[in-house]
């Protein structure tokens, strides 16, 4: 079974992925020249940590996959059949050792990671306030079809689909949803996404380092408006916040259970708009409206609301 | 009345949209046609019996093929649909798709791509190979094996409903995540006709795994103990004991969807006390291990043709099955990474996250046994080995994605996005599907009787390694750079448009190699006298598939092989093969039971989806008396004497013989392309010149 | 009882076949207990959610789960008789020890649907909150799978009765005695998780 010496089997068409990996580089370089990468681009504290894991895991993760595939291909290609300088030992024998090593290498990789992952979850743990001497600041969240509601408690307004926050303040996001899916808040400059469902509070804490506008939008397929469903986050200096909650405050029509309503019901693509916010329980409200009698999931909820709450009071 | 007649069916259920027509015109047309040979070849009652009623499990794996190879094409389309609507739709441009529309396709092509080509190509390799592998001549239930596979025909019939007969599909993602799948949010019945086709090929799937796990458990040739067992029978055994494990819940929780939808309960609504959460721990409870049940078979064959193609043993058996078992237990553990997102507490998220990573230290184990399996052998480049060294580079960018998705705090930007799409895919596509093609053209000569086109298939290897390269490392980037996955439009100022245009031809790519891989199989069939394998054994193989002829006759064995080792017909070739003792051999007969049941699985289901009561009532009444027919029917085997094994297998010498003296010899390199179009350029003009269709 | 050594079951190949398919049964009844164990736990989270309606403590009769627990406890007591008559080819006493097997079984089942009936009756439906979807599933997955195994019983002795007993019977016999016994066990946990720990 003599086979003619095939044309892979010359160096030529290695050489050729290379170029063409090399070539689709230059090209894919060339493409994002001033794009923005927002995971590579973070604008936020959380943000940067979780840029800074990603490549911390990568480079982790690449120490024992380029050997192993170099190895790999570095194998398939000095072994082959038509070099007959390599040597043919159908005979090698892979004991103890062999079994041993292939197992302990991986495992040891895994445990450093494993020890990272677990410190880095505990610490970025979305729920977990954000240390900072600045007073922290609310929102409300309400996912929507398809639109997002925002809820500024303590400030008394209410926004859709465009949020305000101070710079270097600690930002606590409550999502839950009404009358909507599950949907998920994400900025991916600020921080990762988190799911905003009927009859839950998810508590999402991040904080922005830098000025600027930064797209939101949820990441969870929510029905025919899904791709529409997106906002602006600006990050702004205190004062210029503080201006424009007041401009809202008295400038703007209140929203009323009948607008709410309106808000509530399906549509797409939405503009953004201001409220002053007449209710102040609306958000407690939305959230109390999907509870089960015994109500112990409302409850739950509850009882980790005033354990985050808590947990501000010990950080301020 | 006609409410109880028909249901909420309708005329306004009619195809009605452009690509729905144009899908009911192509598959009314390329059902005519196949009528239309039919009946012109008269081979209507050769199908029914030589091959719809059949039970033979290669005769079934064939069909599964063939079925999974359709699907691989009616998917592809919708992938391509999918990134022309996402190339062209910026800014005030909503594409040529609605929303609506898009996310139809999008949940189409899930679900087809794993329910229906992934599962359908590896039950077909399961269905041939196995059996071969341990010595055996039938399944242990070859009536659970039609009805799993005829089931899953029922699957696909019913998948592409919406475009026969109308109405719509799902818009909800490929798992139909509630409560959008919720009667509040899809009063449609797109999402029925999503519950029922996996509703009846799962049930097709979790028998068909019984039977697999009856039949490697309890049916291998004498002195085969499972640590004898060929690498992608372990594998295949692993896979199915998931699918045994996994698929009642898939089972259960679609069946509590369906009574949300149906009978308005309240499991995973909104309102009423119900729980969404719990439906997306239900799905993906048996969501994660699917993926492993595709995958495990394509790991074991990888063990298998690394090893005969480097013709050396592999390296460390033990860590290979413990590798391959391992993957398989932690695969049980790990659902909750698919939502980290939900808001569960650290502790949680991190004890999920780090079963999610001690999955790669299995899968490593496995890279370095195939690692070490090469070492100081001796590699052919062939095509099987070809799609094996592809694999290795796509699927690790897949496990290091995998590993960096296993982080919460990570997961939290990338989940989602573009970026988990473009990982699964890597998976996916590079661990099964590049899996299964490699499995396809190794074992092509035993199912086919003739090898195929090495040259060709290269092409088609390099358009898909090049494709995959063009679409997904974009993908990757777009997810960095935050671009949610399912979008049918999106800003212009995001500056994504030229990545996604640059998916869109990477799609195009990828296509062109299937085409080739098609074209590969004419070109082999060509050439069929110069590539046939007279020898039942053509890549110098080492597991008992390569004992018998190519193909391999109705009864697998004319003796069943005594095996004393692993590699067990390498050892034989080693030691001389026995002269074989015939005996009498008992085979199932065939039954058109399987179809039967899956008809009325069909009909049951539909009448579900559109709330026709009557038919589904009348359809379940109708499979319980075949189950009765068909579990009291004694008469379901019938002998073939020793004699007459004999004589077949004097008469299969013979043309084996006489197949020899007329081998065109063996020289040169496959037929390429250009030779390719002259054939059959040259046969067109045969046919126009010479009138030739008159006597068709 | 596997090493009960019958006069039906004389050759090696009945034996193997018997045992396999047998052994494939076990198998799939590994995957019905799967999805009796999803249906467990669906009731295990939402048995709380009435939306202020009766909770089961208001609703559920122990005196009546009881007395089903009994009926199918004794079922199962002579569907064993049944197996052992069967193993020795006793086709009389196969056929009452079923017979009355089947006419329990049937007591059960009148039983649960008067419950449900009570209950329908009553407004309590399975669309008015999760507690009832979860219950109605679970209970009525239960008192399907009864029905199924009815069918498949009353079916099976009529073929006893008109053709006798044969290893094919017997293998036939004994996969559904498996069956009953294996509802019998499902059931028990009915009784406990559902009715039981309602008045704990």
């Amino acid at each position: 079974m003599t086979k003619p010496k095939s044309k892979l089997e010359d160096s030529k068409p290695v050489w050729l992925i290379f170029y063409c990996l090399f070539g689709l580089g230059l090209f894919l370089t060339m493409l994002l020249q001033g794009a923005d990468i927002a995971l590579f681009n973070p604008k936020g504290l959380i943000a940067g940590e979780q840029r800074n894991l990603i490549i911390l895991t990568t480079v982790v993760m690449l120490l024992i996959a380029v050997p192993t595939i170099f190895l790999f291909y570095f194998f398939a290609w000095k072994y082959r059949e038509t070099n007959d300088k390599a040597t043919y030992d159908p005979h090698t024998r892979h004991g103890k050792l062999f079994m041993f090593t292939v197992w302990a290498i991986p495992s040891v990789f895994m445990v450093v990671l494993g020890s990272i992952m677990w410190t880095s979850t505990h610490k970025l743990a979305p729920q977990k306030p954000i240390a900072s001497d600045v007073k922290p600041l609310t929102i409300q969240v309400v996912a929507t079809r398809w639109k997002w509601i925002f809820i500024y408690p303590e400030e008394k307004i209410a926004t859709v689909n465009f949020v305000q926050i101070p710079i270097d303040t600690p930002v606590t996001f409550q999502l839950t949803a009404d009358e909507a899916p599950m949907s998920s808040f994400w900025i991916p400059h600020l921080s990762g996404q988190l799911y905003a469902m009927t009859g839950h509070v998810n508590h999402l804490n991040l904080m922005a380092d830098t000025s600027g506008d930064y797209p939101g939008s949820s990441a969870e397929i929510n029905g025919a408006g899904f791709a529409g469903m997106k906002f602006i986050a600006r990050v702004s200096s205190k004062t210029i916040y503080d201006s424009w909650v007041q401009d809202i405050r008295t400038n703007s029509s209140s929203l009323s259970s009948t607008e709410y309503d309106r808000l509530i019901s399906p549509s797409e693509n939405n503009p953004a708009a201001f409220y002053a916010l007449a209710e102040t329980d609306l958000y407690d409200k939305v959230v109390m409206k999907y509870s089960g009698s015994h109500d112990h999931q409302a409850n739950d909820d509850q009882t980790d609301n005033n354990h985050a709450q808590n947990h501000h009071m010990e950080h301020e | 009345m006609k409410e109880f007649l028909l249901g909420k069916l309708d005329g306004h259920a009619l195809p009605h949209e452009w690509f729905t027509i144009g899908g009911s015109v192509a598959f009314v047309l390329l059902g005519l046609f196949v009528v239309l040979v039919l009946t012109r070849l008269k081979r209507w009652k050769w199908l029914w019996n030589e091959w719809l009623t059949s039970v033979d499990p290669k005769k079934i794996g064939i069909m599964y093929f063939l079925a999974a190879g359709f699907m691989l094409v009616r998917g592809g389309l919708d992938a391509i649909m999918i990134w022309l609507q996402q190339a062209i739709s910026v800014d005030g441009s909503q594409g040529y798709l609605s929303a609506d529309h898009f996310q139809q396709v999008f949940t189409a092509h899930g679900n087809i791509m794993v329910f229906f080509v992934a599962m359908g190509f590896i039950f077909g390799l399961i269905n041939y190979i196995v059996p071969l592998q341990i010595g055996a001549r039938d399944l242990a239930s070859p009536f659970l094996n039609t009805l799993g596979f005829w089931l899953y025909i029922a699957g696909i019939l019913m998948i592409n409903m919406f475009f026969l007969l109308g109405g719509e599909y799902a818009a909800t993602g490929w798992l139909a995540v509630a409560p959008l799948s919720g009667p509040e949010f899809s009063p449609g019945v797109g999402v029925d006709y999503l519950i029922w086709s996996l509703q009846i090929s799962g049930v097709g799937t979790t028998l068909g795994a019984i039977n697999f796990i009856m039949t490697i458990l309890k049916m291998r040739a004498p002195g085969m103990t499972l640590w004898k067992m060929p690498l992608f029978t372990w594998g295949s055994l692993c896979s199915m004991i998931m699918a045994a494990t996994v698929f009642p819940l898939l089972t259960a929780t679609l069946f509590l969807l369906f009574l949300d939808r149906s009978f308005g309960t309240h499991f995973f609504t909104t309102g009423g006390g119900g729980d969404p959460m719990m439906y997306t721990n239900l799905i993906w409870m048996w969501g994660h291990p699917e993926v492993y049940i595709l995958v495990i078979p394509a790991y074991g064959l990888f063990g298998e043709i690394v090893s005969t193609f480097s013709r050396k043993r592999v390296a460390s058996y033990t860590a290979n099955v413990l590798g391959l078992i391992g993957v398989s237990v932690f695969a049980l553990s790990v659902w909750l990474h698919h939502f980290f997102t939900m808001g569960a507490g650290a502790d949680i998220n991190s004890f999920f996250g780090l079963m999610t990573i001690i999955i790669a230290v299995p899968t490593t184990v496995l890279v370095f046994v195939w690692i070490a399996t090469m070492y100081k052998g001796r590699i052919r480049f062939t095509n099987p080995m070809l799609w094996f060294l592809g694999f290795m580079g796509v699927f690790a960018t897949g496990g290091i994605s995998g590993v960096m998705l296993g982080f919460p705090p990570a997961d939290f930007q990338l989940h989602n996005s573009l970026f988990l799409v473009a990982h699964f895919h890597s998976n996916v596509i590079g661990g099964v599907l590049f899996g299964i093609f490699a499995g396809i053209t190794y074992w092509f000569p035993k199912i086919a009787g003739f090898k195929l086109n090495q040259r060709i298939g290269r092409y088609a290897f390099w358009c898909w390694i090049a494709g995959f390269c063009l679409s997904f490392i974009p993908m990757y980037i777009l997810g960095l750079m935050g671009a949610t996955r399912r979008l049918d439009h999106y800003d212009s100022s995001t500056g994504w448009q030229p990545l996604y245009v640059m998916m869109l031809v990477g799609g195009f790519v990828i296509a062109t190699g299937v085409a080739l891989q098609i074209v590969q199989i004419i070109a082999s069939a060509i050439e069929k006298r110069r590539l046939r394998d007279t020898t039942g054994d053509p890549w110098d193989g080492r597991s008992l598939e390569w004992a018998t002829p190519s193909p391999a006759p109705f009864y697998n064995f004319a003796a069943i092989p005594q095996v004393t080792s692993r590699d067990a017909f390498w050892e034989m070739k080693k030691q001389g093969l026995p002269k074989p003792v015939y005996e009498d051999i008992v085979m199932p007969k065939n039954t058109a039971a399987g179809i039967y049941i899956s008809i009325l699985a069909f009909l049951a289901g539909f009448g579900f989806v559109w709330d026709i009561f009557w038919l589904a009532g009348l359809s379940i009444l109708g499979i319980i008396i075949c189950v009765i027919v068909r579990t009291f029917n004694e008469h379901t085997e019938y002998t073939i004497p020793a004699a007459e094994v004999e004589k077949l297998e004097e008469a299969r010498a013979r043309a084996t013989k006489a197949a020899d003296a007329h081998k065109v010899a063996d020289t040169g390199e496959d037929m390429g392309l250009r030779e390719f179009i002259k054939v059959v350029l040259k046969w067109a003009w045969d046919v126009i010149r010479n009138k030739r269709w008159r006597t068709w | 009882m596997a090493h009960m050594v019958t006069a039906l079951e004389k050759s090696h190949e009945e034996k193997v076949a018997t045992d396999r398919v047998m052994f494939g049964f076990w198998v799939y009844l590994m995957t019905d207990l799967l999805m009796f164990a999803i249906l467990f736990a669906v009731y295990a989270v939402l048995h709380g959610n009435t939306m202020g309606g009766p909770s089961d403590r208001d609703l559920f009769s122990l005196p009546l789960a009881l007395g089903e627990t009994l009926i199918l406890l004794t079922s199962s007591f002579t569907c064993g008789l049944g197996m052992i008559a069967a193993r020795l080819g006793k086709k009389n006493q196969v056929l009452v020890w079923f017979g009355l097997t089947f006419v329990l079984g049937l007591m059960f089942l009148g039983l649960e649907f008067r419950e449900f009936a009570e209950f329908i009756h009553e407004g309590h439906t399975l669309t008015v909150n999760a507690f009832l979807s979860s219950f109605f599933a679970l209970v009525g997955t239960h008192g399907l799978h009864i029905t199924s195994g009815l069918i498949w019983l009353g079916v099976t002795l009529a073929f006893v009765w008109a053709r006798g007993l044969n290893a094919h019977m017997v293998r036939k016999l004994a996969l559904l005695s498996l069956f009953w016994h294996f509802l019998d066990i499902v059931w028990i946990f009915i009784f406990t998780i559902v009715y039981l720990r309602a008045f704990v």
